[in-house]
């Protein structure tokens, strides 16, 4: 049966490439980058600080400026809590924008409890936040403002050029969240005034367990692990040197293959979204054109997202929700249910919708399992609502008032 | 079969739901959850001699919810009205051989289901 996976930006497929140039660093070079005096210690440490420049090259950052991580969730971890630690008493004042992760949102909680004040900004229907907001939310106790470069659920690329140029006009340490994004389209830090930017290993064909944080020369953010020297003293901890070294020839294949794959996956794309909109009371999510590359978003009227994802599953086609009842299946209980809170800033009614769904396209995807996908929809929602009460309203309601 | 986060049988009951539709002048019409909140269970109960003769459901939800739906269907079938208001959501869970933690709500829904469907075959016949 042909398998269709459409959830890459939950994780992507390890090149084989890749895993070709961690694979040393397991068995045979599985020294400590730490312990450099002897040879194996020194093997690693040059692995390590080769992969730092190739992660650099991608993001046009100079070497030193890479501080490798365990993944997004750390980065933006050390990205809010370090910046705001590092900037200093006076300010206590953060900037976010309504769709930004988890990782960077629940970093908030321990700064609020301590008394900082965080302002959120508002996006508009697109998931797109205007720059004359951060203007003017930007104050002279402003210790950090994080907007992302692309969002996961809805694909929509945020204006981080403009913003990043208003947050250096006001002196304001600037956070780009481009887990998302990186290695997809492209990210210039020579171009794009941020002073930290949060990649991801896996979600550009490289390993899990490999992360970066970019740190802008002269960017004042404190550590938040606290151990030995390593990383420039940004994150203590032996590295976790084969995803490392796998994190770095990711991003060389990245910088080389993106435009190759933009092209790819933009035609898959349309193609997918074009077939889509055979079904009635679909409605597309995000920027309609200002998206990530094979990144198609959508809410259906009348029908549930877990259950449109279990029966694309059981036809092969694997792909992702931001409904509440899709989340955290392994929690505790259901306080751990918490629904993406990005279909509420871009205002999409509740009541009629409780799960967007998203296929993200990847590199080795086909036309053919973008056809088992629209193949596979129409009779998967025909099948829901024709389960739902809420569908049975909605004709009936037709029936009598045309 | 057994797929992801859900037992085999509650895959069975999703895929295949037993009970699907709506009884016209049904004797009980229950409707909890709403979908705001991600569920919505509408029960329909033909009652003859005390006895629940039929049972049908719409549900708009998530696999448990679904599942959870249907199983109650089958469960209150030829169960007399006493016996039918007696079922619990664990009855439900049971069942379905358990749900995730998080889902317990699901089986919740189709306990108050059955609950509201019988106050609503009472209030119609109390005259």
């Amino acid at each position: 049966m042909t398998k269709a996976f459409f959830d890459h930006i939950s994780t992507t497929p390890l090149d084989p490439g890749v895993f070709e140039a961690m694979r040393p660093y397991f068995l045979e070079s599985y020294g400590n980058p730490s312990s450099h005096i002897h040879d194996l210690g020194q093997a690693a440490l040059r692995a390590v600080d080769r992969a730092r420049g190739e992660v650099a090259a991608l993001i046009g950052a100079k070497e030193g400026e890479i501080v490798f991580t365990s993944g997004a969730t750390e980065s933006n971890n050390l990205a809010v809590l370090g910046a705001v630690e590092g900037a200093g008493a006076g300010k206590r004042h953060v900037v976010v924008s309504d769709v930004e992760h988890f990782s960077v949102m629940n970093a908030l909680i321990p700064l609020r409890n301590a008394g900082y004040e965080v302002t959120v900004l508002p996006v508009d229907r697109n998931g797109v936040v205007d720059p004359d907001d951060v203007r003017k939310a930007l104050r002279d106790d402003t210790a950090l403002l994080s907007v992302m470069h692309a969002n996961s659920e809805i694909g929509t690329i945020e204006p981080v050029g403009p913003i990043g140029r208003i947050a250096k006009e006001a002196g304001v340490t600037f956070h780009v969240d481009a887990t998302a994004s990186a290695g997809h389209i492209p990210l210039d830090v020579r171009e794009i005034p941020a002073d930290l930017v949060t990649l991801s290993a896996h979600n550009f064909y490289g390993p899990k367990g490999a992360g970066a944080l970019y740190i802008r020369e002269g960017a004042k953010v404190a550590s938040r692990t606290f151990g030995g020297f390593q990383e420039m003293g940004y994150r203590a901890g032996t590295e976790n040197v084969p995803a490392v070294v796998g994190m770095g020839a990711a991003a060389t294949l990245a910088g080389r293959e993106m435009g190759a794959w933009a092209g790819h996956l933009s035609r898959l794309g349309k193609t997918l979204r074009d077939g889509l909109a055979a079904i009635p009371m679909l409605h597309y999510t995000g920027h309609p054109s200002g998206r990530l590359p094979g990144h198609v978003s959508f809410w259906v009227e009348h029908v549930e997202g877990e259950s449109l994802l279990l029966f694309l599953n059981m036809k092969g086609v694997m792909a992702a929700s931001g409904s509440a009842c899709s989340s955290n299946l392994r929690g505790h209980d259901e306080e751990d249910l918490v629904a993406s809170p990005v279909l509420r800033a871009i205002g999409v009614p509740s009541d009629i919708c409780t799960g967007s769904i998203t296929f993200s396209l990847g590199k080795g995807n086909t036309a053919d399992e973008v056809r088992l996908a629209l193949d596979a929809m129409p009779g998967i929602v025909e099948r829901l609502r024709a389960m739902s009460p809420t569908y049975l309203d909605y004709q009936k309601q037709q029936a009598k008032g045309g | 079969m057994a797929a992801g986060p859900y037992s085999e049988k509650v895959m069975d009951h999703f895929m295949n739901p037993r009970n699907v539709g709506e009884i016209e002048s049904a004797d009980g019409v229950g409707e909890v959850g709403n979908p705001a909140c991600g569920d919505m269970m509408r029960l329909y109960l033909k009652i003859d001699e005390g006895k629940v003769v039929d049972a049908k459901f719409r549900t708009f939800g998530c696999g448990a919810a679904i599942a959870s739906s249907s199983m109650l269907t089958e469960m209150i079938k030829g169960k007399t009205v006493d016996e039918a208001r007696a079922i619990t959501n664990q009855h439900v869970a049971d069942a379905l051989d358990g749900l995730p933690a998080v889902k317990i709500h699901c089986s919740v829904m189709a306990e108050q289901a059955v609950k509201s469907a019988l106050d609503d075959y009472v209030k119609k016949h109390a005259g």
